[in-house]
């Protein structure tokens, strides 16, 4: 086949698919073809450069290749609508963060940075909406649940993986459980911290 | 008003005036009607995001944790709430406690260390806050982030190609079944010489043996339906199974081909053939 047939043939199927295809399912229809990875990475590159200008983008979230409108369009495109795109509450989104920038992480850690306790609901919307999901259990007393973020959370924010979070700062050095120790930092800033 | 109006405005516009007087500067501390108070308050996610607030708002860095005025403030927000919404201020109070305790053991003369290094009771508060303000941020850039359904919405184009690349099975003219049964009576009769004695065989008891085969297997021959060994009458039994079932919607006979093989199918559930 042809490469200009072939990215027509990987613009097609991505096109009428009705799930994300990742590039290990692209190669598969292309068993006959026997098309390396490399030849097919290169395509969808190029595709990807092809829409980057267009109302419609090729994007590719963790679970594979989409097409999707533009960001900026969606406040045009919600008026075919009658509903309004659900806007999460400080609460959510702080929760979410923890557990998408912190994972795996328990409920107490969640309450410990937060410092209100989790509300149950909160990690019952985040469960429900296949963004988060407990992944196993912390080995100390009472086992508390360790929960992750899913695959489902990177396709709906449009990410590929974890690594595409934006950054943000590190937790300084934990001080031990009864706060005992102290960073350089703090032990430098005491001298003009008294008030 | 009118006066202010006319006279020329050589400066910056004034913010607006007070007493006749143009009020150019804002005013340090702007003053919260108290019915806004409990909508500010609920705009708080919790005890941290208080006190990040009240610490931005004198300017300082979280390292520098003034205590004092901090505390005070911050219980006269939790004051406020108390009055307002009890059961929201409980995780606020356990913040004012630890804020009280950290004043405390400030104001303790401290033992004379053994080395240089001093503890410092806020260490703990504020890395706790340094790192409860990067999850904030977190939280920010998260929802700054394309959402789908907010921002992005995924396409793909509608295809009926579904319904045509699903194979249509013909039906089987009752010639051909006809036929393909007397070809199974003529393998039976290969094996005429030896007669096996039975018990009477139940139509009933071979549609459901047929039934429980499609269980495992999606489709069957025909002729595989058809044991030779069983004699003609373990022939017929088949074939009266097999029609049995075809009249009560329970197999479907299909051929691929004219002349192919014969098949047995699980005849779909009447909803799935709906949606189809």
């Amino acid at each position: 086949m042809q490469n200009q047939q072939l990215k027509q043939a990987v613009e097609a199927l991505l096109f009428v698919a009705e799930h994300p295809l990742s590039e290990a399912q692209l190669l598969e229809y292309f068993t006959n073809e026997s098309i390396s990875r490399k030849q097919l990475k290169d395509i969808l590159t190029e595709l990807q450069k092809d829409y980057q200008e267009r109302g419609v983008q090729l994007i590719r979230v963790a679970s594979g290749y989409r097409f999707q409108t533009r960001a900026e369009l969606g406040g045009i495109i919600s008026r075919l609508w009658q509903e309004k795109p659900p806007r999460y509450s400080q609460a959510m989104l702080e929760t979410l963060a923890l557990i998408a920038y912190r994972q795996p992480i328990t409920r107490g850690d969640i309450e410990d940075i937060r410092g209100v306790s989790v509300s149950s609901q909160i990690m019952k919307t985040l469960q429900e909406r296949g963004w988060v999901k407990v992944v196993g259990h912390r080995e100390v007393p009472g086992r508390p649940q360790l929960y992750a973020t899913t695959a489902e959370f990177l396709d709906y924010f449009s990410l590929s993986d974890l690594s595409e979070l934006p950054a943000i700062p590190e937790p300084a050095e934990k001080a031990s459980n009864t706060g005992q120790t102290i960073t350089a930092e703090t032990a430098t800033n005491e001298s003009h911290a008294h008030e | 008003m009118s006066t202010a109006e006319s006279a020329p405005q050589q400066h910056s516009l004034p913010l607006g005036f007070v007493r006749g007087e143009p009020v150019i500067d804002k005013p340090e501390d702007l003053y919260i009607p108290p019915d806004a108070l409990e909508l500010i308050l609920e705009s708080f996610s919790g005890p941290m995001d208080l006190l990040l607030y009240l610490i931005r708002r004198q300017k300082m860095e979280i390292v520098d944790l003034p205590i004092l005025p901090i505390t005070k403030q911050y219980m006269e927000y939790v004051d406020m709430m108390k009055d307002l919404k009890l059961e929201l201020a409980a995780d606020y109070l356990v913040m004012a406690a630890m804020l009280a305790e950290i004043k405390s053991r400030m104001l303790l003369p401290r033992p004379p260390a053994d080395d240089d290094e001093e503890d410092d009771p806020r260490a703990e508060l504020v890395r706790r806050l340094q790192e409860y303000e990067a999850i904030r941020q977190g939280a920010q850039h998260l929802d700054e982030l394309p959402q789908t359904g907010r921002d992005n919405f995924i396409g793909h184009a509608q295809t009926d190609a579904q319904q045509w690349v699903e194979q249509q099975l013909p039906e089987v003219a009752l010639a051909d079944l006809a036929l393909a049964f007397s070809q199974a009576l003529a393998q039976a009769k290969l094996q005429n010489h030896h007669q096996v004695q039975r018990e009477k065989l139940s139509t009933r008891e071979r549609m459901s043996r047929i039934l429980d085969l499609l269980q495992h297997q999606q489709r069957l021959r025909f002729a595989d339906l058809f044991d030779p060994k069983e004699g003609r009458p373990g022939v017929v039994v088949s074939f009266l199974a097999i029609l049995e079932l075809v009249k009560e919607a329970l197999v479907e006979v299909v051929q691929v081909d004219a002349f192919s093989e014969i098949h047995v199918m699980q005849r779909e559930p009447i909803y799935a053939e709906s949606t189809t």
